[in-house]
């Protein structure tokens, strides 16, 4: 695989729903570990991160992740790219924390004890493992948060991204959930209206009706943001 | 998944799931065709037995049975009626009273002392000569998932209701009804979205 | 995966659709059963789900959310209205055969509710609802109370006769329901009547 290949890389890419313009001409090339994106409601931020495994098609433009066209090869994306959501409780579909976190794996076709195996292990490192046999529906918030993350992280994606992964979440959680972000070895994009979540990031995308407005690092980009707002 | 299931370690217990199931099947057809009241005395005496042998209280049952039997009131009367009032008439009636007896404990007991994964089992090896037409993952995919989604739509159900007291009880069945039910299809777009996401492809 | 499994062709919101709408159902007999006296069918909010499965999801999806239900049912879960579960509901009580009246019913509607789309004009789909959600579902129902109980058929009927009003104002309710479901989100279920002119074109070639 070629250099220029590696990353995220958006190029002319625009996106409209049912006739909406929602993305206009946007070019991007992701390489940065830590990336933030930020922007007004409804400027087109959920719809830009969807795309990055998918979820959505852009219906101008291409998306590649790591040479792979999103459009063409969605399969082979999602297995680079994990995805958190905002509701912890719409991510998670199967009935216990350890079925929920083995499900990924099964759909990998691996056999029963190496899914045995990574799923105690990421259970582990999640501290979940005295939850393995609760209901997913007894578990917090947090909780539920930090299972969507294990789930996502068992099957080793190279990218994780997370669209408003703290939105739902008290002050304490959202620092948890904050702090296992960062400290991934992954590439890591999380969309977020709290400024705080992007302490520590190497570069800030701000979206605003649909166009890139500010790209830049932390500081420089938020401090246009602000102004924006303003 | 407990269900309705009583832990034990009884034959009955013990027995496979599929075993069960084609004895209860026999026994139906059997007390079905039952017309002396002695052999259907005998069978009732046996009912209890299997009660005894499973350890289970036969009031165990009387949750689930026991709204059943409320219907003999109804139809123990129609009968009599229908045969005239005769002798012959309350021996038939008092011959489908018991058969339905008999029939409703014996199929209670068999979910009294099988577990609900052992009855799913049973169901798909019975599903597998038709392989062709249900694919067995999707089937253990959408069990799974709907057993996931059922405390999820209990929450949606109960905020709606909650929302309905704290505007003052208000609002017909159609005003609750709606929120529930576009509130359960976002939901259902959104775990679309996260089966998608890891890796299920459409 | 073969194209001809039932399965096919169901894309991920389709299963998410259909484990939410079983699960809806189930939600629906939660809330504790309003029994009408001594009766055989407790009068719930579950027939209600089934019926809006119908009309909302259609006849394929509804069908799979009901036939869902009643398998997790059966296998023991309480997932019946009162809390009801196991194989004598669709064996040997007298209201064994209503089970079975849901599958036809939730059928019944989701194909009649295709044609009547994307107008739903009311009272076209209150005849659907009721063929469905009533006419199909005693169909199987009341024959089964009357061989369970060894009972004549009327004497079956006039005992199911009693679920009726209930029944009739669960139809309104579904037919209100759907209606606003359909409007706020759209494309459910396909349309039947989509081309008019196809079928004349079919005839001039053949
Ligand atoms: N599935 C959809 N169908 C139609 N329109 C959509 C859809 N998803 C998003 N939109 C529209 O696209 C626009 C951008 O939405 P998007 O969710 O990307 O915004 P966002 O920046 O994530 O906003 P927020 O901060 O509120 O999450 C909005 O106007 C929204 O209404
Ligand atoms: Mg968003």
């Amino acid at each position: 695989m070629s250099v220029s290949a590696a990353g995220i890389r958006f190029e002319g890419v625009t996106h409209d729903f049912d006739g909406q313009p929602v993305l206009r001409g946007i070019d991007l090339h992701l390489t940065e570990r830590r990336i933030g994106i930020v922007g007004a409601n409804g400027s087109g931020k959920s719809t830009l991160a969807r795309m990055i495994n998918g979820l959505v098609t852009p219906t101008g433009g291409t998306v590649t992740v790591n040479g792979l066209d999103v459009r063409r090869q969605a399969k082979l994306v999602r297995r680079e790219v994990g995805f958190i959501f905002t509701n912890p409780d719409n991510q998670i579909v199967m009935p216990t924390v350890q079925e929920d976190v083995a499900f990924t794996l099964r759909r990998r076709g691996l056999d029963a004890t190496e899914i045995a195996a990574r799923t105690s292990e990421a259970l582990d490192r999640f501290g979940l493992t005295d939850l393995a046999e609760r209901p997913a529906h007894r578990l917090s918030g947090g909780q539920k948060q930090l299972l969507a993350l294990a789930a996502v992280l068992v099957a080793g994606p190279s990218i994780v991204v997370a669209d408003e992964p703290t939105t739902l979440l008290d002050a304490r959680n959202t620092r948890l959930i904050t702090g296992l972000l960062v400290s991934l070895t992954q590439q890591v994009i999380v969309v977020t209206h709290d400024l705080e979540v992007l302490d520590g990031f190497d570069r800030v995308i701000v979206v605003d009706e649909g166009r890139v407005v500010a790209d830049d690092v932390p500081t420089t980009a938020l401090a246009a943001y602000l102004s924006l707002l303003s | 998944m407990i269900g309705l299931y009583r832990p034990g370690t009884s034959l009955l217990h013990r027995a496979p799931a599929l075993l069960k199931l084609g004895l209860l099947a026999v026994a139906m057809v059997l007390v079905g065709l039952v017309a002396d009241p002695l052999v259907l005395a005998g069978e009732l005496a046996a009912v209890v037995l299997l009660y005894a042998l499973a350890g289970i209280p036969p009031t165990a049952a009387w949750p689930q049975i026991g709204p059943i039997l409320w219907i003999l009131l109804f139809a123990v009367p129609v009968q009599v009626l229908v045969a005239g009032g005769s002798v012959e008439g309350w021996t038939t009636a008092g011959l489908m009273a018991g058969r339905l007896l008999v029939a409703v404990a014996l199929a209670a007991l068999f979910t009294l002392t099988t577990t609900v994964t052992a009855v799913l089992e049973a169901f798909q090896i019975l599903l597998r000569p038709f392989h062709r037409w249900v694919d067995a993952d999707r089937v253990g995919l959408l069990v799974a998932l709907t057993i996931r989604c059922i405390p999820l739509v209990a929450e949606i159900v109960r905020e709606v209701l909650d929302a309905r007291r704290a505007r003052g009880a208000q609002g017909s069945v159609v005003a609750l009804a709606v929120p529930v039910v576009v509130r359960s299809l976002y939901a259902a777009d959104a775990i679309g979205e996260a089966l998608a996401a890891r890796g299920l492809d459409d | 995966m073969t194209a001809r499994s039932a399965f096919a062709r169901l894309s991920v919101r389709d299963l998410a659709q259909i484990a939410i709408f079983a699960a809806l159902i189930a939600a629906l007999g939660f809330p504790g059963a309003l029994s009408l006296g001594a009766s055989t069918v407790p009068i719930t909010f579950q027939t209600l789900g089934v019926m809006l499965a119908g009309a909302i999801l259609g006849a394929r999806k509804g069908f799979l959310a009901v036939l869902l239900l009643l398998v997790l049912a059966a296998a023991g879960l309480p997932l019946l209205s009162g809390g009801r579960g196991g194989l004598v509901w669709f064996t040997t009580s007298p209201s064994a055969g209503y089970p079975y009246g849901w599958l036809l019913g939730v059928v019944v509607i989701g194909a009649l509710t295709a044609w009547l789309l994307p107008r739903y004009p009311f009272w076209p789909a209150l005849g659907a609802t009721v063929l469905g959600g009533i006419v199909a579902v005693y169909l199987i129902g009341v024959p089964v109370t009357a061989i369970n109980l060894g009972l004549p058929l009327w004497a079956a009927a006039v005992d199911s006769a009693k679920f009726l009003p209930g029944d009739l104002v669960k139809v309104v309710v579904t037919v209100l329901v759907a209606k606003q479901v359909h409007r706020a989100y759209p494309g459910l279920i396909t349309p039947r009547r989509t081309a008019p002119v196809s079928l004349p074109a079919v005839d001039a070639r053949a």
